[in-house]
């Protein structure tokens, strides 16, 4: 039973990367990934939203959405599926609003490390696709705790890890066409070839 | 009439989301191994911005400044679920294919930077035009890519066979990389450089 959280555990950091095998918030990983520092921080964030997020609408899918899940209600024939991206951006959008709230009353220096990226999140690719994943993949709710955390963690490494990369590009001669977003496609392409490697894990 | 044409042309080469401002690439890489597929996705992501646009600029001096992002993400959820069922209603295979990146529109920013930026200070049918320009050049950018990776790692263009695969007994030896998610960077970023050493006034300075 161990191994299988493992191994799941695994394949959500490593294997099946959110940002370099499903290009899932690019749009920060991108445009976040000048310092290490502020993508540390934003990694954390990451990690804690997803965590928290993906067993949450893992919850409301098993027990509301689910096709017969408001059986208890004597409502055995619903499918509300059909509404469940509506729910999963509402409920992302209120857990990032609290934590918010929760970090700015009993963390403040965190709060502040974290800044303005702490809203972003909701419009994070890597947040709503790591919902829907579990709901394609129909995950119970140990293991949409797992995959939250691993994926979240997969795609906060790969943002640290482009972001030490970029802080090096500054000591290089880049092409004037290419520089700023151009080489960072380029960096990025090479570090999901890099990931590749792991495919070929079996656990 | 030339300032309506410039809204909905500029988005394509001048103005191109992908290519200057960076937005919406989340969902656009990981669809881009086949023409079909991409096709069915750039008017997905064209019909939800001109609908997302429309909308917001109807309502827009209706909308309190304190909660646009939450109507203008509701605006754009309900429209997305709308393509989802219809997809899922007229094209089961290809909906299966898009899998979860259909639902990503949602989270697609040029959607919500097009509703907040452009929809929130512009009449409607102007809005509507920059939505179908911002769809079409988003669209342009996805159609290249999968054009280069289809062609290059299958030997196909929409599933038929143009360049003979040597699986097949003819010349041409397909490039694997081409098929999986590393090439998708490569093509954009070789894009990019090749868009701004036209466009030359998209440089971006040293620092």
């Amino acid at each position: 039973m161990l191994e299988h959280y493992l191994s799941l555990l695994i394949r959500a950091i490593f294997i099946e990367n959110m940002a370099l095998a499903f290009f899932l918030g690019m749009c920060t990983f991108l445009a976040v990934s000048k310092k290490v520092d502020t993508a540390v921080g934003l990694g954390i964030a990451v990690v804690a939203v997803q965590t928290i997020t993906v067993p949450v609408n893992n919850l409301i899918y098993q027990h509301l959405l689910k096709p017969g899940a408001l059986g208890w209600l004597g409502l055995a024939g619903t499918d509300l599926t059909f509404i469940g991206l509506i729910c999963y951006i509402g409920v992302i959008a209120a857990i990032v609003q609290i934590l918010e709230m929760v970090l700015d009353r009993y963390v403040p220096a965190l709060y502040n490390a974290l800044g303005i990226f702490l809203p972003l999140i909701t419009v994070n690719c890597a947040i709503l696709g790591g919902s829907l994943f579990m709901v394609e993949r129909d995950y119970t709710f140990a293991e949409s705790v797992v995959f939250g955390f691993g994926s979240g963690t997969g795609w906060a490494l790969a943002l640290v890890a482009l972001a030490g990369i970029r802080e090096k590009m500054k000591y290089a001669d880049v092409p004037a066409g290419l520089r700023g977003l151009g080489i960072t496609f380029m960096i990025a392409g090479l570090m999901a070839m890099a990931f590749m490697a792991f495919s070929g894990i079996q656990l | 009439m030339s300032n309506a044409r410039d809204v909905l042309l500029d988005p394509l080469f001048n103005k191109n989301p992908i290519g200057l401002q960076i937005l919406g690439i989340c969902s656009a890489l990981a669809v881009t191994s086949k023409l079909e597929t991409v096709i069915v996705m750039a008017l997905a992501v064209t019909f939800v911005v001109a609908g997302a646009n429309l909308s917001v600029s109807l309502i827009r001096r209706q909308i309190p400044g304190s909660i646009r992002i939450i109507v203008q993400i509701t605006i754009i959820a309900t429209l997305v679920i709308i393509v989802d069922q219809f997809l899922k209603a007229y094209a089961f295979a290809i909906s299966k294919q898009l899998s979860v990146f259909v639902g990503l529109i949602i989270t697609n920013c040029i959607v919500l930077g097009r509703a907040e930026a452009f929809a929130m200070k512009n009449p409607p049918g102007l809005s509507v035009l920059d939505g179908i320009g911002n769809g079409l050049g988003y669209g342009l950018v996805l159609l290249l890519v999968a054009f280069c990776r289809e062609l290059l790692g299958a030997g196909k263009l929409l599933g038929v066979s143009l360049l003979a695969t040597t699986g097949e007994g003819g010349w041409y030896l397909p490039n694997g990389l081409m098929l999986l998610p590393p090439s998708a960077f490569f093509i954009i970023g070789l894009l990019i450089w090749a868009l701004r050493t036209w466009k030359t006034g998209q440089v971006e300075k040293e620092n």
